[in-house]
């Protein structure tokens, strides 16, 4: 097998990956950073956010105020020292990004504006246009094209990490264009693989959202934390999941049932006032919105269409001109994929899964249970974001994790020189990949297992949860995972075999979803996004902990908890609208 | 019997084929598709060895360019319903080699995105302590449109100067280029200039604008190079005429 | 394994295969005509430096059916030519006033003004 001797390796080249390569190579030039990526940088899935990253700059807020938004948020399952630092140093990693040319929106005078967001008491949401993530990712990919010490390896499939003598010396990946296995040894490894949405049938998520980089950490023996809390995004299209950001409700767009009702306000959200919209009902929390919408749906107030069920948001009362300039894309978006012009018609939608709040543990370095090991992003837990993250901390998330990383990287290598020859990681992988191609006699299909696991995860671990709905579906993960072993390539070839890549996509997906069934099943209540029909309260007395999913090979993961750090922040009751202070 | 319609779709595999070849698949036809749902269904159903590339499935990633119907379009926004009872006909990008199927060797448009510089150089170097540049919302106005730019490529399909040329650095990598040279924060034209105002760069652009009509986000490439041509030929006589104080 | 990529050559004929290419190749065309017309006009700047007789000769030429068929397809190809030219002027040249973006079709307008007005003084000068 072909090895290639970096400094550091970082798989994952969406915002976090580009900025921990960004801040590895200002840390020090003379190291060399391969930044693998299984799509070109552009791809990555940061490029489809849109309304925005928070980050306190304006006279009218605070550090507290964010701190205690996040935290409560998160419903107090955020760990608060994490969150301190996030909200510390958010306005910075953005200012960094208006240095290296991002075009946010600004004010009249020439500095940058802010939008109110959801669970943001006061606006401090920075954005550029409705295509915040595209900018950011575009402005950082741009930027990495500045420093020569970035090799980049685009197209490489990461399959597995070499782990030697109880430290993580390395990846192995696969060259795409010409099926090659091939072995990065490194002295320091950041995972920045993004989340695992395609779990699920109806979600945002690009088709590279696959949990590769979860998997991997997983499987290698780094727990993955809080697996259960999956964030639904309230407004998506019917049919094809597309993202409708929350900056449209941040404007002062509204939803209404099918009596033209904003029923929001009969779910603690309320009053339904005008604007000004800093605590308006339609900017609460993700959680809140989509889960009114699932009890809209058992009332029979939602409206039937072809791709389901829907309601509607409105955003003709923001005009033609605030649409066209803060709003454009939303409009593309309507009119391209479900015909309806935003300007003149109500667009239908429906709470489709965004975002993995869960994901591989962390501390609050962006280090992992694995000496060498680093993650940072939506694959990462560190935790900021506990059981609900609220809308524009992710961006914001991915540059001060990121920068983090690549930091904390760094040092690891630098006072770690590489030990091992990573031989039997390299050898187990290809024999792996010899008896998959060799494999014959399968009975299912990739495409047949992942549509069974979708249906599985919506039906079970979907916005509300029950006992037996979880037990059917983890039942159901330990069947396919079975049959996952057994299942037979279709393409054998090595050129671009994009049925090899989904093939191990799926083994991937199949391990994240079993975390998250398993997690979800030992968790007996209720909180933030994680909703038990049985326990519908939120229990801090057993449950104030993060919940730890490690693999156990073919068996279900065991689930242990581990303490959530509380500072300043004590639990308290989730107010939003009117309600709140 | 629900209703159907067929794609002919050009395939390649480097390991058994000598040169590309059509295959013919019938998928359902379903008004709200598009294309990509139509080739995902091939591949989930009909034939597990097609390779393509895609992801965000909204148009904005850039992944799924191909051509359609003679077209370079993406095909997350190619409608099956502006096709409806004829034949959909999908081929790789022109003017890129063909890795495999529908995927495209993409290098030549890395490096010349890269070699145009599309980084912010400022006069001189800001402390984030000083806060943010200031910039009107005129001056966002004025390059905005050029920062749309999604690396889809088939400003480079469609321009016969990038098929007869394979120098030609191209137009998406020219309309960056001058998206940071109309950024009130950037003093790096000059450094631009040896690639972008060169013989491979705008004066290899003859304005077929082709480029502008395929382009899925308006940048309107075509009207960025020739804006750079004014410009590079005014640096020009300027420095013919004055002597620089600097190199 | 090494991959092969396939690369489909170029050829001559690529601007037949759509009618964008084609509408380009005309408007480029169009050169040729204008080249040639500038070519007459300095054929008659000559004769007109050789005396009467000549120019004279050369005026009665420019009436012979063939050439004045000559001149008409010359004159469609330049008026297409400046037609095209005037409708891409707004991307080469956008003008702001006061933060918005002056409409194309204004840009555009002017160009047949000044043309007109040109127009008019050549005539005026020649005697018409």
């Amino acid at each position: 097998m072909d090895v290639i001797e970096v400094d550091i390796a970082i798989v994952g080249a969406g915002g976090a990956g580009l900025r921990a390569a960004i801040a590895a190579a200002e840390a020090d030039s003379s190291l060399t950073l391969a930044l693998i990526s299984k799509v070109y940088p552009m791809r990555s899935h940061t490029v489809a956010a849109e309304g925005g990253a928070a980050g306190v700059i304006k006279d009218n807020d605070s550090l507290d105020n964010h701190f205690n938004d996040t935290v409560s948020g998160g419903d107090w399952l955020c760990d608060q020292d994490a969150v301190e630092l996030f909200v510390n140093t958010a306005p910075l990693e953005l200012l960094q990004l208006e240095h290296w040319g991002c075009p946010w929106s600004r004010e009249a005078g020439g500095k940058v504006a802010v939008r109110p967001f959801g669970g943001m008491k006061i606006e401090r949401t920075w954005y550029a246009a409705d295509k915040t993530g595209f900018h950011i990712l575009h402005t950082l990919f741009q930027t990495s094209l500045k420093y020569p010490s970035i090799r980049r390896f685009d197209e490489y499939y990461s399959t597995d990490l070499i782990v030697e003598d109880g430290r993580c010396t390395g990846v192995i990946a696969i060259e795409m264009r010409s099926g090659r296995m091939v072995a990065f040894r490194a002295k320091a490894v950041v995972i920045a693989t993004g989340g695992a949405g395609r779990v699920f049938p109806f979600t945002t998520n690009g088709a590279i959202k696959t949990g590769d980089g979860m998997a991997m950490a997983y499987r290698a023996g780094v727990p993955l934390k809080d697996m259960e809390f999956i964030q639904y995004h309230p407004t998506g299209l019917p049919g094809t999941g597309i993202l409708i950001t929350e900056g449209s409700r941040g404007e002062g767009g509204i939803l209404v049932n099918k009596d033209g009702y904003r029923y929001l306000q009969d779910y603690n959200l309320g009053p339904p006032d005008p604007w000004p919209r800093k605590k308006a009902m339609e900017l609460g929390p993700r959680d809140r919105l989509s889960q009114a919408f699932w009890h809209e749906q058992q009332k029979g107030r939602t409206i039937k269409t072809a791709q389901g069920d829907v309601v509607y948001l409105d955003i003709r009362q923001l005009g033609e001109k605030k649409i066209r300039e803060r709003l454009p894309m939303v409009r593309e978006l309507a009119q391209a994929y479900v015909g309806v012009d935003p300007v003149h018609a109500m667009i239908p939608v429906r709470p489709v899964v965004h975002y993995t709040m869960g994901g591989i543990h962390t501390d609050i370095d962006t280090a992992t249970s694995l000496p060498g090991l680093f993650a940072a992003g939506e694959c990462a837990c560190v935790s900021i974001n506990g059981a609900n993250r609220l809308g524009s901390n992710s961006l914001a998330e991915i540059v001060v994790f990121g920068a983090r990383a690549g930091r904390e990287a760094t040092a690891f290598a630098k006072a770690n020189p590489k030990s091992g020859a990573g031989g039997k990681a390299g050898a187990a992988a290809q024999e792996r990949l010899r008896e998959l191609f060799g494999r014959e006699g399968g009975n299912d299909t990739v495409s047949g297992l992942r549509k069974a696991m979708n249906d599985a995860m919506e039906t079970g671990a979907g916005i509300y949860r029950s006992e037996d709905t979880l037990q059917k579906t983890c039942s159901i993960l330990a069947d396919l995972r079975a049959r996952y072993r057994k299942v037979q390539l279709q393409d054998r070839s090595n050129v671009f075999n994009t049925d090899l890549i989904q093939t191990f996509e799926l083994g991937c997906m199949l391990d994240v979803a079993s975390a998250m069934a398993h997690s979800a099943l030992q968790r007996k209540e209720s909180r933030g996004s994680h909703q038990r029909l049985e326990y519908p309260g939120r229990d801090d007395v057993n449950y104030l902990k993060h919940s730890l999913a490690s693999y156990r090979g073919d068996e279900p993961p065991s689930i242990d908890y581990c303490d959530v750090v509380i500072t300043k922040s004590q639990p308290a009751e989730r107010v939003y609208g009117g309600a709140a202070t | 019997m629900s209703e159907t319609i067929a794609l002919e779709v050009l395939r390649y595999n480097p390991e058994t084929d000598n040169e590309p070849s059509f295959q013919s698949y019938t998928v359902p036809y379903k008004d709200e598709w598009v294309v990509l749902d139509a080739l995902n269904h091939i591949k989930d159903n009909l034939d597990a060895t097609l390779s393509y590339r895609w992801s965000c499935h909204m148009a904005v990633c850039g992944s799924c360019g191909m051509t359609i119907n003679n077209e370079p379009k993406l095909s997350c926004h190619t409608f099956l319903r502006d096709y409806r009872g004829g034949v959909i006909r999908v081929e790789p990008l022109d003017h890129f080699p063909i890795e495999r199927d529908l995927v495209i060797v993409m290098d030549s448009f890395m490096d010349k995105l890269s070699s145009v510089k599309p980084y912010l150089i400022p006069k001189e170097d800001k402390p984030l302590s000083t806060g943010e540049y200031l910039q009107s919302p005129g001056e966002l106005q004025a390059f905005h449109q050029y920062t749309q730019c999604i690396n889809c490529m088939l400003c480079y399909a469609a321009c016969p100067q990038v098929g007869l040329n394979e120098d030609f650095v191209g137009p998406a990598a020219l309309a960056l280029a001058h998206r940071y040279n109309l950024d009130s924060r950037d003093a790096g034209r000059n450094a631009r200039a040896e690639i972008v105002a060169s013989n491979e760069g705008i004066w290899e652009c003859t304005f077929v604008g082709a480029c502008s009509q395929v382009c899925p986000k308006n940048v309107d490439p075509a009207a960025a190079i020739q804006q750079t041509k004014i410009s590079a030929s005014v640096d020009w006589l300027k420095d013919l005429l004055t002597p620089r104080a600097h190199r | 394994m090494s991959p092969r990529p396939y690369v489909r050559k170029i050829q001559r004929s690529w601007w037949l295969h759509h009618p964008r290419y084609v509408v380009y190749m005309i408007r480029e065309l169009t050169c040729l005509f204008v080249g040639l017309y500038c070519a007459m006009l300095v054929v008659g700047l000559v004769r007109l430096a050789q005396g009467q007789a000549a120019w004279d000769a050369f005026l009665a030429a420019l009436c012979s059916p063939l050439v004045v068929i000559l001149q008409l397809v010359c004159l469609v190809f330049a008026i297409y030519h400046s037609v095209t030219w005037f409708a891409l002027t707004p991307k080469a040249m956008p003008l702001m006033i006061k933060d918005e973006p002056v409409p194309g079709s204004v840009i555009v307008g002017a160009h047949y003004v000044g043309w007109a007005a040109v127009s008019i003084v050549v005539l005026i000068a020649a005697g018409m």
